[in-house]
């Protein structure tokens, strides 16, 4: 497979799957503030803006967070690259340089998603219908990893597709994790009680995780709730789950077992993931949660690096 | 009150009606079908046509568009119908004139004989854009230099068929041949089961068997892939198109290289060699040490590959100088000269700017005249005499005075019409037809072509870039109707 191509089937993955946890991101918080209590306490836009990790880009433009900033900026802010729409154009023009090797069906989707993106844009969308288009650009981002499913081949290409939309999830789902940490409670008093439960409960419905948690757990802790995000084996947005799927496609890439590796990106991939299959809860809460998911969000951009070397940079001569 | 009741064919040759009223006899069923759907019932299969198409990602680009924005090549639902006689009349005339541009081609790049007997003065082929010295003495895989050619045709008012030019460098236009055809087959499938209409889907096919042919019959599993310079071009749809319909691999010049004596690509397992390039570039942008050394699109050292047979190309580098209207012109002669043959598919009256008496009447007619620039295309750099303004001719004089080479001239012609819909109504819009022919182990007439029409009222230019749209063409047997 060409290098030009496998990079572009990887990038139209990342990216429909960063504006499906863009929206998770916002949604998250569009129902965390319906919950809040009214009076003396103001909308909280600020920690949304800091687990995208780009505060600054946001500042240099907006003056103030305020709800209609940050949502704009998230949304359809065609100047910031991670914005839902500027993902979803990114992922039309890498599905536009690859039509041929990915199915019709796949394109058509993704070309649809991005017209319906675009037409929100220029609508001038207001608040009140922004609670139905974020769940409906999850919706669309699931549509299109269905159909990719179903339709195209599951080889090479494929199987680096899923290597993006992977690690795009194990970061995302890093990041939606971390919200909870920005999120300031009224007062010190207030943790653990029922308004600090329900943000967690906000939390775990914006991964799309609440039923499967409550199958496995009964009481909502701030404990059990990160282990179910971080190590649970079968959620499939969890981040163990994200990294054995796509250590599996990048095994299936190179043709070397699992287990031993050929390539840098599945020595840095083989052993963030096994690190976190024997990792505990206790060693996570003991160097603290937001150090440990910072921690892993660098290692997983080690992991991204050393793809593009292994696979997209070929040098010029044999 | 039908549909069609009010339209009026007017002073041309109108491909659907004889005169108001009176369909042609071979068109009488399909007119009856259209007439069998209101006109809104139409105009929202033409929208719903439409919206497919824009889904379908079926657009060009367009040059001056600083968005970089994709637009449809706007479609219409009637039709454009060719009688299945007429038909074979064409493809027979095509293939004479492909197998005689091609022995052309490769005489004039190796043995020169045509020049040496006079037959065509040598200064036209040397002071022609399109000739490339770098070519002279390839010997292409079989002999073949133009695989795929599309044609442009038109019908005049009396209702015979002309050659208005050829296009054998890449010629573009036959994705929507094929997506105009899938469209209509979803917006009007009753149509199709009541006549009888010659299918095109098989293009890609033939394609690949034309492609194939090229490569070395010593490779069991040939890797051929198809050329693009990006998705910035205008044709971009149609070469990713045409590579996901053949199983060919979609490259750019940045993914090839030559290494070893190979081109090859780069691969996420390394470097694979490449044996077949159908490119979709220029000549002069192939190999920027052989031609343009600004060009960006295509890959060093690939004209010496090619030259030591390692790699086929289609279309052979240098075929683009028979784009060259003035050599267009002496079409009917190579006929003569190489088949022995009268030509069955007449050129257009051509008047030379170069020869001084055929200059002179050109400069005395001008406002009667459709001027060309003879290394141009795409409906650039001419002069309708009819709709010019006098200063716009005095100042195209001027330019044929200085390069009396670069220019031909010749009799306006009043291209056929269909009705076509427009603002809720019926009207006559001119058009021309896009035949595209691939020659491989023989050579191969795709049914029908790109019907381009113009969709502005009264205009005869119908290239995308200058507010054309298309229509699907229908080569129908008539024993059915």
């Amino acid at each position: 497979m060409l290098s030009r191509v496998a990079d572009s089937i990887y990038w139209l993955n990342r990216y429909v799957e960063r504006a499906e946890n863009v929206a998770r991101f916002v949604d998250v918080n569009l129902n965390l503030l319906l919950d809040t209590p009214v009076t003396g306490f103001t909308e909280q836009w600020e920690p949304v803006m800091m687990t995208t990790g780009d505060k600054t880009l946001f500042q240099e433009r907006y003056d103030e967070a305020s709800a209609q900033n940050v949502l704009q900026f998230l949304t359809f802010d065609q100047e910031y690259p991670n914005s839902i729409l500027s993902c979803v154009k990114s992922a039309r023009e890498n599905a536009r340089a690859v039509r041929e090797t990915i199915s019709s069906e796949m394109w058509e989707q993704v070309n649809t998603f991005y017209l319906w993106v675009q037409e929100a844009a220029q609508a001038g969308t207001t608040e009140e219908h922004l609670y139905r288009f974020y769940p409906e650009v999850k919706m669309a981002s699931h549509l299109f990893a269905g159909v990719m499913d179903a339709t195209m081949a599951h080889n090479e290409g494929w199987h680096f597709g899923q290597l993006g939309r992977l690690l795009e999830r194990a970061d995302k789902t890093a990041r939606i994790l971390d919200v909870k940490y920005y999120i300031l409670l009224p007062a010190v008093t207030d943790i653990g009680t029922p308004l600090d439960d329900l943000q967690w409960i906000a939390l775990l419905k914006s991964a799309s995780a609440y039923e499967m948690y409550r199958k496995r757990q009964r009481r909502v802790t701030p404990r059990s709730i990160a282990q179910f995000l971080l190590l649970d084996p079968e959620f499939p947005r969890s981040i163990q789950f994200s990294l054995l799927q796509a250590e599996r496609s990048l095994h299936r890439i190179t043709g070397t077992t699992l287990g031993s590796w050929s390539h840098d990106s599945e020595r840095t991939l083989g052993r963030l993931r096994s690190e976190l299959e024997y990792t505990t809860m206790d060693e996570v809460f003991e160097s603290g949660l937001h150090e440990f998911l910072d921690k892993l969000q660098t290692q997983l951009n080690t992991v991204g690096e050393h793809i593009y070397e292994d696979f997209m940079a070929v040098p010029l001569a044999s | 009150m039908p549909c069609l009741d009010g339209y009026d064919p007017g002073d041309f040759f109108d491909e659907l009606f004889m005169a108001a009223g009176t369909p042609r006899p071979a068109a009488a069923e399909l007119v009856k079908r259209i007439e069998s759907l209101s006109i809104e019932e139409l105009q929202r299969r033409q929208q719903a046509a439409q919206n497919m198409l824009f889904k379908l990602g079926v657009t060009f680009n367009v040059y001056s568009d600083n968005q970089g924005t994709e637009r449809i090549f706007p479609f219409d639902v009637i039709p454009r119908f060719v009688p299945y006689q007429e038909w074979e009349l064409l493809e027979r005339g095509l293939k004479q004139r492909i197998e005689a541009l091609n022995c052309f081609i490769h005489d004039i790049y190796n043995d020169q004989k045509i020049l040496n007997d006079k037959v065509i003065p040598r200064e036209m082929i040397e002071s022609a854009t399109g000739f490339l010295e770098p070519c002279m003495g390839l010997q292409p895989p079989q002999k073949i230099w133009c695989h795929i050619t599309g044609t442009d045709l038109i019908k005049d008012r009396d209702g015979s068929w002309y050659v208005l030019e050829d296009n054998l460098r890449c010629p573009s236009g036959v994705s929507y041949v094929l997506e105009n055809r899938r469209v209509m087959k979803s917006s009007f499938p009753r149509f199709f089961d009541a006549l009888d209409i010659q299918p095109v889907d098989d293009y890609a096919s033939k394609l690949l068997d034309t492609l194939l042919n090229l490569a070395p019959s010593n490779l069991s599993d040939p890797c051929v892939v198809v050329l693009t310079p990006g998705i910035h071009n205008s044709a971009y749809f149609e070469h990713s198109f045409l590579a996901q319909q053949m199983g060919a691999q979609l490259v750019e010049g940045r993914d090839l290289v030559v290494t070893d004596g190979y081109l090859q690509m780069r691969t996420t397992k390394g470097l694979r060699q490449v044996d077949v390039i159908y490119r979709r570039i220029d000549d002069d942008f192939i190999d920027p040490m052989a031609f343009r050394a600004d060009s960006m699109l295509g890959v060093s050292g690939l004209m010496e590959v090619y030259r030591q047979g390692r790699v086929a190309i289609a279309n052979a580098p240098g075929t683009g100088v028979a784009d060259d209207k003035m050599i267009y012109a002496y079409v009917p002669q190579m006929i003569r000269y190489y088949l022995n043959e009268e030509q069955l598919l007449p050129n257009v009256p051509t008047y030379l700017c170069a020869d001084d008496k055929q200059r002179e009447y050109v400069l005395a007619h001008l406002d009667e005249l459709v001027v060309k620039a003879t290394d141009a295309s795409g409906g650039y750099g001419m002069l309708m005499g009819l709709h010019a303004t006098e200063p716009e001719r005095a100042a195209f004089a001027e330019k044929i005075k200085a390069k009396p080479r670069n220019y031909i001239a010749q009799p306006t012609l009043s291209l056929s019409r269909v009705p076509t819909l427009i603002d809720g109504q019926f009207e006559g819009c001119h058009v021309d037809l896009r035949p595209f022919i691939l020659n491989g182990q023989d050579i191969y007439v795709n049914p029908g072509g790109l019907t381009r029409v113009a969709l502005r009222r009264g205009s005869l230019v119908v290239n995308s870039s200058q507010g054309g749209g298309s229509k699907d063409t229908w080569v129908v047997k008539e024993s059915s109707c």
